[in-house]
């Protein structure tokens, strides 16, 4: 089968987007359009005059994929072409600046499917906080101080948006988990309508971690239930990846440096402590064990 | 046969004779009329169109980005507040040359809010890339909706365009109006077969982003299509005469210009009542004529330096203002002229802002403070008619 994401593009060694575009479009085939917001997938992957990509796609702006695939999307209907249309955007396009656009797809009703590849951080631009970043991580903006633990807000929670607009298949996924992603992308293809899948994609800069561990790093995002596997059928929970062996939060969270200040400073154990209970609440929530 | 409608049902069904794919469009006062009447056209089966109701005109404009690029014929329209919204986007468009079409019924730029007519958005958006044509009244704001098309698409050109409108004063009007008939238009404006369009059979990458060693020629290449574009306006609105038999200069018009002294400049709706103005000086003797900017992008930097190289004094008259200098049009025919043979003395007036009425009595006083320009300028601009009482 052709690459339809090919390799020559620019992102770093380590990087998980790559590997969840290419598990996403190895997934929904050639017959397939993408959309992409401005990010790092779209710096990453067409340098004028080269391109990674082997199937149509096209970038506009940062806020606006999802406007722009609708456009797309009414197009193709009307000239009887059944094509996929997708979105691949980063969590800053998508938790933050392009949520109006993607809002009015998602109500609309458009056939597109929005997949978020979530590192958590604008890295793009050099690891700034997003909306998606979680409680007391340390980036560019919201820096580990003398005064300050971190990032002092929880991740939005950007599925049950999604959710709360009727999207009839809302799902998260991560780069660690290969069969589970692709089946969740050939799901939401089946589905008529919109739909949201947030993937999970650590980010080697942003997160600081050992070369060669990223797989690792979305793995223990999973085991510790602080990244739950989850499906959302027309509004209801249709499916969860249950945690065999579950570990403490710690064993995720020592392993990268945007969470090291919470090993040193002496706010560190109960900011451990809540972010243990932040866990816990996704288990409780998703029953993630039996 | 001529009908009596509304400005905006003209122009929606001049829009709808034109057939396009896709329309996305966020409401916003003066131009809620005319997508009002396309939704009604889309609702009744008049018009085979895609109409997208959307988050705001940040997302109407973004969403035929995605039209246009899966081969849709786009339109829009948009004003004011709406236009600055798509600020953005608008640059985007241009940028990735697709010819989509926007009807914009000039309005106001707050602070302060008003929703009253003049042409600060537009002009603010000169810069832009796009197209910029000036209707004088209804007529040639139908008129101008094919011609933008066959502009826009040709492919030598392939930059979009602003059909712009007086907010209310045009969008709202009633008058007797020639309705376009659609297998004309039809026959004047051929399909749209975009060249590149997103095709799963044919991947191709849209979008791209350039570093600085071709970004510059990318913005050439734009600016070389507007140089272009000078010559396809006159091109189709002669076009647009043989088939239509309306004809109102191709990127200038001129009336009373012949002999006249005093030349007035000006674009938009304003020109009825200059026009009327003039009638009424000529008959006491008064020397003094118009040159009518149709096309404000591309700049007519020739076609007006031999318009206005025998008069000799040149007023201009504009509803915008470039706060910190001077105002757009003014601006730019002083830039048009530095480099030519030409020392007319030109004066400039903002005027008509917010909506404030424009009269036959203000053009005439426009007109006398020129004449003392002849003999020397006093003031090289000013706001009309400023209620100094209330500052």
């Amino acid at each position: 089968m052709q690459n339809l994401f090919t390799p020559g593009h620019r992102a770093c060694a380590g990087c998980a987007m790559p590997t969840t575009i290419r598990l996403v479009l190895d997934a929904a085939g050639e017959n397939t359009i993408v959309v992409s917001p401005t990010g790092c997938l779209e710096v990453t992957s067409t340098p004028y005059p080269e391109s990674s990509w082997n199937v149509p796609w096209l970038h506009s702006l940062f806020e606006n994929a999802a406007s722009v695939a609708s456009g797309v999307e009414v197009t193709l209907r009307r000239q009887c072409k059944d094509t996929n249309v997708i979105c691949i955007g980063g969590d800053g396009s998508t938790f933050d600046i392009g949520i109006g656009s993607i809002s009015g797809m998602f109500d609309r009703g458009h056939n597109i499917k929005y997949i978020c590849y979530d590192n958590e951080a604008y890295m793009n631009t050099g690891v700034q906080r997003s909306g998606s970043t979680p409680f007391c991580v340390h980036t560019t903006t919201t820096p580990a101080g003398k005064e300050s633990l971190g990032n002092p807000r929880p991740k939005k929670d950007m599925p049950a948006i999604a959710v709360a607009h009727n999207v009839p298949y809302v799902a998260t996924a991560s780069v660690a988990y290969p069969v589970d992603l692709r089946k969740k992308i050939k799901r939401s293809l089946e589905i008529p309508g919109p739909a949201y899948i947030q993937v999970n994609a650590p980010c080697i800069t942003g997160w600081t971690f050992e070369a060669g561990s990223t797989i690792e790093i979305a793995r223990l995002a999973v085991e510790t239930g602080l990244w739950p596997l989850y499906e959302m059928v027309d509004g209801k929970l249709a499916g969860v990846k249950k945690i065999r062996a579950l570990k403490p939060v710690e064993d995720y969270l020592k392993a990268q440096g945007r969470y090291k200040h919470l090993f040193k400073k002496s706010g560190g154990p109960d900011v451990l402590k809540a972010i243990q209970g932040i866990a816990q609440s996704n288990i409780e929530k998703y029953g993630l064990v039996d | 046969m001529m009908k009596v409608v509304e400005g905006s049902y003209a122009v929606a069904h001049a829009v709808m004779c034109c057939q396009p794919d896709v329309i996305s469009a966020y409401p916003i006062t003066p131009q809620t009329h005319i997508v009002e009447n396309l939704s009604q056209l889309v609702a009744d089966g008049e018009l085979d169109s895609e109409f997208v109701t959307v988050d705001s005109e940040f997302s109407a404009m973004s969403a035929l980005v995605g039209s246009c690029a899966a081969g849709a014929r786009s339109y829009s329209s948009s004003t004011s507040q709406g236009l600055a919204l798509m600020y953005e986007v608008l640059y985007n468009v241009s940028g990735l040359r697709m010819p989509i079409v926007m009807t914009v019924a000039n309005r106001a730029m707050g602070a302060p809010l008003n929703i009253w007519n003049d042409q600060q958005d537009s002009v603010g958006a000169r810069d832009c890339g796009w197209i910029q044509l000036y209707a004088e009244n209804v007529q040639e704001a139908v008129d101008l909706t094919p011609q933008a098309y066959k502009i826009a698409e040709d492919p030598n050109i392939l930059t979009p365009v602003m059909a712009c409108m007086d907010g209310f004063v045009l969008t709202h009007v009633y008058e007797p109006v020639e309705l376009l008939d659609k297998d004309a238009v039809q026959k004047f404006l051929p399909p749209f077969k975009p060249k590149y369009v997103l095709d799963p059979k044919n991947p191709m990458t849209i979008g791209a982003f350039a570093d600085p060693s071709t970004y510059t020629e990318f913005r050439y290449l734009q600016f070389e299509a507007q140089e272009r574009a000078l010559k396809k306006i006159e091109d189709v609105a002669k076009e647009f005469k043989e088939t239509f038999g309306r004809y109102y200069g191709g990127i200038i018009d001129t009336y009373q210009a012949e002999d006249a002294e005093i030349m007035i400049v000006t674009m938009g709706s304003v020109i009825g009542t200059i026009k009327d103005a003039i009638d009424e000086m000529r008959a006491e003797g008064i020397k003094v004529g118009l040159t009518k900017i149709r096309s404000y992008r591309p700049f007519p930097v020739q076609a007006l330096r031999n318009a206005l190289k025998d008069c000799s004094v040149i007023a201009v008259i504009e509803k915008d203002v470039s706060i910190g200098m001077e105002a757009g049009i003014l601006n730019d025919l002083k830039s048009a002229f530095y480099n030519s043979k030409i020392r007319t003395p030109i004066i400039g007036f903002t005027a008509g802002l917010g909506g404030r009425d424009i009269t036959i009595k203000d053009i005439r006083k426009i007109v006398e403070k020129a004449r003392a320009a002849e003999k020397g300028i006093e003031s090289e601009f000013e706001f009309l008619n400023l209620r100094k009482e209330i500052i």
